[in-house]
């Protein structure tokens, strides 16, 4: 266990220096002269003359050799400093704070409705493998899958939002602005969930064990308490780690097509402002967001199911 | 929206199975489509006609007419080659590099072995569609930026995989035979290890592609992937999405393709013999 936690910091090491280099590569990357796109940004395209980047050039070092600002752009990072956005001005870490609040409520909401869908649909498709709704679940999941989230989202809009006009399309604030952005999220989450569900369901329900508690007398809600729920247990919270990236991919799109003020919106922005800062610490934030959430896994699996192996999972 | 570790088939068996068959089918009905279109109807896709707004299937383009009067048959043509031909340039240069590298750890070991699986686990750990905007701002031309972007998503998934089976077989009686006989690395990679690694590496691919043609539209559909007036299937939605009211038939080409695509690709990954 000890070991498995090193590794995950490791990990996580590696992956700051990974999203260092990316984000390096991108602000050297930039066309033209830095300073005068960001002083454009900064005060309007009619404002800005050759003073006002000279004076953006000072403030963000940006004169200095590459391998130089490397250095300092990456201890940066490690001291979790990420500088100001060079857009809005504001400390790059409030930013982030902001909106990583409406991406988590959202996030929250959506994973809870896929739990509440997936799982309990897996486990009674797997009780019964080969039957209707087994059959039935692998239709809608196969056809589920292959509809993109963004495309979810947009026959969303047009059926409950247009059509029926029950739910408004997109905004932030009120209950009912929740209902489509988390659905959307959560369908596409539940089709992935239920089939897990359902295949370790499956191989628990044909094991001797399991005929074993039938044979001697238990209920089929016992049997599933006693037996079935910790062996599907880990199957399950392993799944769990995984689904965060599908969670972070489906944020991201989702918040830019419902207007979401979340962390996504805001990525999609900074990418197209060409904002460094902005951009490097929502990527370093999603990918230590990953390996933390990945080693709770790890923790979370070795509790469940004590019996030693506690490799790495993912 | 990445393939998953768990959908890939620990034993894989030969012989493709009904539901595979019927992916294959559809696939071949879309890439038919895709690639006859510009024969039986020539038409520029980028080309306007104001006088066809929005109007309904005819001779020269049997799909109906987009908000500005462009041919839809030729564009929705024009946008699966295009997302087509970047997923299957990202499947097969990531399947390379992805496979290389997974006999080279599993077949070296050591520091070897477990810098490469760091490695892999580091880019895991970065969301795909981040990866591609990152690469996205970095190289200028956007097809080419999908391609470089997809690439380092998709080939942490046949590198596991490689690995992970490579692995195994290695410690094999027919390997450890194949070796003290005096075989090189050629041989046993093609009598031993490939064999084994390409049905895996099939569901693999499948999946990558649905991962790519879902990523390309996705990127579209916010804008921040192809730039107008290239046909692509994200932006042919996003751009016919406010015209819904007076030509439903012109948002609805693209989704259909789309989604026909994703599920032909869906079947041949998941259609296994369980």
């Amino acid at each position: 266990m000890i070991r498995a936690l090193g590794y995950r910091a490791v990990q996580a090491v590696m992956v700051a220096l990974l999203v260092g280099v990316l984000t390096f590569l991108m602000m050297q990357a930039l066309p033209g002269d830095m300073a005068f796109r960001i002083a454009a940004g900064r005060y309007g395209y009619d404002a800005v003359n050759a003073q006002a980047a000279e004076a953006v050039r000072q403030e963000l070092g940006l004169d200095q050799p590459a391998i130089n600002a490397f250095g300092a752009w990456f201890m940066d990072l490690l001291r979790l400093d990420f500088g100001t956005s060079v857009i809005s001005g504001a400390p790059v870490i409030d930013e982030i704070r902001h909106q990583l609040g409406a991406s988590l409520q959202l996030a929250g909401a959506a994973l809870a409705l896929s739990l509440l869908i997936g799982p309990p649909v897996g486990v009674l498709a797997g009780l019964r493998a080969g039957g209707g709704l087994d059959r039935g679940l692998l239709l809608v999941s196969t056809a589920l899958r292959s509809v993109p989230q963004f495309l979810m989202g947009l026959i969303l809009i047009v059926l409950v939002s247009i059509h029926l006009g029950w739910l408004p399309a997109a905004g932030y604030g009120k209950p009912a602005h929740f209902i489509l952005p988390a659905l959307t999220l959560a369908l596409g989450l539940a089709a992935v969930s239920a089939r897990i569900t359902r295949d370790a369901m499956a191989g628990v329900a044909a094991s001797p064990f399991y005929a074993f508690g039938r044979w001697k007398g238990l209920s089929e809600p016992q049997l599933f308490r006693r037996h079935g729920l910790r062996n599907i247990g880990v199957a399950l919270v392993t799944f769990l780690g995984l689904q965060f990236a599908m969670l972070v991919e489906g944020v991201v799109v989702i918040e830019a097509i419902f207007g979401w003020p979340g962390i996504g919106h805001a990525l999609v922005h900074a990418i197209f402002g060409r904002d460094v800062p902005m951009v490097q610490g929502t990527a370093l934030l999603l990918g230590l967001g990953f390996v933390v959430l990945n080693a709770l896994v790890d923790l979370a699996a070795h509790w469940i199911d004590p019996r030693g192996n506690t490799e790495v999972r993912t | 929206m990445s393939a998953l570790a768990t959908d890939i088939p620990v034993v894989a068996r030969s012989g493709w199975t009904r539901t595979q068959w019927a992916g294959a089918g559809l696939l071949a009905l879309i890439l038919g489509f895709a690639i006859l279109a510009p024969m039986l109807f020539p038409a520029d896709p980028l080309r306007q006609n104001l006088r066809n707004i929005l109007g309904t299937g005819d001779a020269a383009s049997p799909l109906g007419y987009d908000h500005l009067g462009r041919l839809l048959t030729a564009r929705l043509a024009a946008a699966l080659r295009l997302s087509v031909l970047i997923s299957a340039a990202a499947v097969v240069t990531s399947a390379i590099l992805g496979v290389a590298v997974g006999v080279l750890a599993a077949w070296r070991g050591g520091w070897v072995d477990r810098l490469f699986a760091l490695l892999a686990d580091s880019f895991l750990a970065l969301p795909g569609l981040l990866m591609v905007l990152i690469i996205s701002a970095i190289v200028p031309t956007t097809p080419l930026a999908f391609w470089i972007g997809l690439t380092l998503v998709l080939w942490i998934e046949y590198f596991r995989l490689t690995r992970a089976t490579v692995r195994r077989l290695i410690a094999a009686p027919g390997v450890q035979a194949s070796r003290l006989l005096g075989f090189g690395p050629v041989y046993i990679f093609r009598r031993h290890l490939w064999p084994e690694l390409a049905p895996m590496l099939l569901t693999v691919a499948a999946f990558g592609a649905a991962t790519a043609i879902m990523m390309i539209a996705a990127l579209g559909f916010v804008s921040v992937g192809m730039r107008p007036p290239t046909p692509e299937l994200g932006l042919m939605m996003v751009e016919l999405l406010p015209y819904y009211r007076e030509a439903p038939h012109a948002l609805v080409a693209p989704v259909i393709a789309t989604f026909l695509t994703l599920l032909g690709l869906n079947l041949i990954a998941g259609g296994r013999r369980a």
